[in-house]
């Protein structure tokens, strides 16, 4: 990598990577500590011809993105806790009508308010969760700005591949944090294109007919295709249907294509797990710690690893049960009530070998609060 | 063309009651786009949710049924992403103003360039009859047993005071003058309200004992007028019919290529 290097905070490395990705339609509405993905991006976006809304409210900025989306562009929101709360209802329509789009959670403490300017892990479930009915949904993270770059330009390519919403789940230290960022060059992460239909005018366009790979492709709005979108259940060609059969085939399809995937969609980092008795499991801004841990332990002759995920949705259970098949110990670190941990308990062959490390008071979780438990655990007292 | 070319009958038979006011309303609106010569891939409607909304499915055009409420909003990213389309966004008297109503004010302040159509029936329809935002005071509803105590919008006022540059009032017993109000709101370049009066003999109707749909369409002959009529000051009970506001302003697509321009500059 011999890009251009520069000094930035998370929300700025998720900005530069969402233009790598080529993003040019955002909307969204301020809230901490989201907010910088806004204000560069009103400066950035109209520099490439790109255009920058500063809606009502979230609720408009998710709508207005998917409307932006179906007319064939990259779109991207970017909100906190509260905002993504207020998306759910056309977050699910997008998931539904099968629309790109990524959206951008840095956590807050919750619920509510909570805590707008300190960390927390907690949205994970509202993530998988918060729209109603059944679904799935792709959610990332990361816990360096290098990974946060490489991540959300992923973002971009799985939203278009499995044409649907992408999450990703970011949270107040990771994006407020300064660190170094490289800048890969043009072409170095691949990109995925719009995949749009190649018939032409005139001929019937199912606009929700899957070719053999499983892939729908598209028609932007404006073009010669013209059908209809809606989030009522539908046939191939965008009307609405009650028909049972083809209500229970959408469902499928909506969820498996996602589930189904979830090998190819499955991101992690790995450090020292091939002999690690004690296995870490953590993400974001905790994995940090939960990497020191495993560095410092590993010097005092521990067998200590970490598995760090960066695909919480589909969540990785069969990684994680491959991954900790031969660990005594397994310790999931996140700043919740062990929204990951439930996850990891159900992966496993051992439950009772999964304990968590958690931090709720809005404090990062640090590498002593994880040791601590750690050697509670271990038996060998505080 | 006729408008006949401007319908899907694979979407039909339509879910309106018979004498709904709806379906006059999209005859309309056909009649309008055929009149201007339109042509249909430069055409989006986008709406929300309700009787009124299911208007989209009809249309031979790229059609977006969205969510309750939210269909100014979607219209909104479809608009500022692909300038060129003319997009139209049916809506019903709830969905504008009841759960839409902030997006509704706020697009009609950015002045960007969408034909907002809202097809009040004073009631919401698609749920069965509960009241809306433009019931008005004493009327009955599945909600309002006794009467209602809530009090209406005036929606030509509202979007005016919110800044639409073209805000327009017609019903469905004028149908020659609601062609010809929206053939120019379609035409005008910001953003366009026209509210028409619609009738709803199914719920309305029935609560309020309206009488059918031939009756409340005669209650709209009876009791409308055309804007700047004496009548008006006799009998302030009259509902004024016509163009309320027609005025050229900055569009928001355009300004935002304005900003656009600078932005290269800089950049
Ligand atoms: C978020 C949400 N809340 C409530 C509803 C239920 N709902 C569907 S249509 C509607 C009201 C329809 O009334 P209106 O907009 O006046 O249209 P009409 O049916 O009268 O034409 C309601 C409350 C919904 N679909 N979504
Ligand atoms: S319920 Fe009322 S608004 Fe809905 S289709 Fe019937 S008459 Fe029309
Ligand atoms: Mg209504």
């Amino acid at each position: 990598m011999k890009g251009k290097i520069k000094f930035v905070q998370g929300n700025e490395a998720c900005v530069e990577a969402a233009m790598y990705a080529g993003l040019d339609f955002f909307a969204g509405y301020p809230i901490t500590p989201s907010t910088e993905i806004a204000e560069h991006l009103s400066y950035r976006l109209p520099q490439q011809g790109g255009k920058f809304l500063q809606m009502e409210d979230e609720i408009a900025s998710m709508c207005a993105i998917i409307g932006a989306s179906l007319t064939g562009h990259k779109v991207m929101t970017a909100t906190s806790g509260p905002g993504f709360s207020l998306m759910q209802e056309a977050l699910g329509y997008a998931v539904m009508a099968e629309i790109p789009a990524v959206i951008v959670n840095v956590q807050r403490g919750g619920p509510s308010t909570g805590n707008p300017t300190h960390v927390s892990q907690g949205d994970v479930n509202q993530a998988r969760w918060g729209t109603h009915g059944d679904h799935a949904i792709i959610t990332l993270t990361a816990s360096s700005h290098q990974d946060l770059f490489d991540i959300t330009v992923d973002a971009f390519n799985l939203a278009e591949t499995y044409r649907t919403p992408v999450i990703l789940l970011l949270d107040e230290v990771i994006g407020h944090m300064r660190e170094k960022l490289v800048i890969p060059e043009d072409g170095e992460i691949p990109l995925v294109k719009r995949l749009r239909t190649s018939l032409k005018e005139g001929v019937d366009y199912h606009p929700y007919f899957p070719r053999e790979d499983g892939r729908i492709p598209m028609s932007d709005f404006g073009g010669v295709h013209r059908y209809n979108v809606t989030g009522l259940y539908h046939d191939m060609w965008g009307f609405p249907s009650d028909n049972p059969r083809l209500v229970h085939d959408l469902i499928r399809h909506l969820v498996d294509k996602i589930q189904n995937d979830r090998h190819i969609i499955t991101r992690c980092n790995q450090y020292h797990l091939d002999d690690a008795r004690t296995i870490l499991i953590a993400y974001g801004s905790a994995a940090r710690s939960a990497h020191h841990v495993v560095e410092t332990s590993r010097r005092e002759g521990q067998r200590v690893g970490l598995l760090e995920l960066k695909t919480l949705w589909p969540f990785p259970s069969g990684l994680i049960r491959e991954k900790c098949a031969k660990a005594r110990t397994i310790i999931v670190v996140e700043m919740n009530m062990g929204q990951v941990l439930a996850g990891v308990k159900q992966a496993v062959d051992n439950p009772e070998s999964v304990f968590l490390a958690n931090r709720i008071d809005g404090v990062l979780i640090k590498p002593v609060d994880i040791t601590r438990i750690m050697r509670l655990i271990q038996g060998r007292g505080v | 063309m006729g408008v006949k070319d401007y319908i899907r009958t694979r979407f039909f038979p339509h879910i309106w009651c018979p004498g709904c006011g709806h379906g006059t309303v999209l005859n309309s609106l056909l009649t309008a786009i055929e009149k201007l010569g339109l042509s249909k891939n430069d055409i989006v409607f986008v709406s929300g949710i309700g009787c009124s909304s299911r208007i989209s499915g009809y249309v031979d055009f790229h059609t977006l049924h969205t969510i309750h409420g939210r269909a100014v909003a979607f219209a909104t990213g479809v608009k500022m992403s692909r300038p060129g389309l003319n997009i139209i966004v049916p809506m019903g008297d709830g969905d504008a103003l009841a759960i839409g109503g902030n997006h509704f004010i706020h697009a009609a302040r950015r002045n960007i360039d969408l034909t907002a159509i809202v097809m009040n029936n004073r009631i919401y329809g698609m749920t069965g009859g509960q009241f809306s935002p433009l019931s008005g005071y004493g009327i009955k509803a599945t909600t309002a047993p006794y009467y209602n105590i809530d009090h209406g919008f005036d929606i030509a006022e509202l979007s005016v005071a919110a800044g639409a540059t073209f805000v327009a009032r017609s019903t469905t017993y004028h149908v020659k003058q609601l062609t010809n109000i929206f053939c120019k709101a379609i035409l005008h370049k910001g953003f366009s309200v026209v509210e028409v009066l619609s009738q709803c003999p199914t719920y309305f109707g029935r609560k309020n004992n309206a009488g059918s749909a031939v009756d409340m369409m005669e209650f709209y002959k009876n009791n409308t007028i055309p804007k700047g009529s004496k009548a008006k000051e006799e009998n302030s009970d009259l509902i004024e019919r016509g163009i309320f506001v027609q005025k050229e302003l900055p569009e928001y697509c355009e300004e935002y290529d304005k900003i656009i321009k600078i932005a290269k500059n800089r950049g």
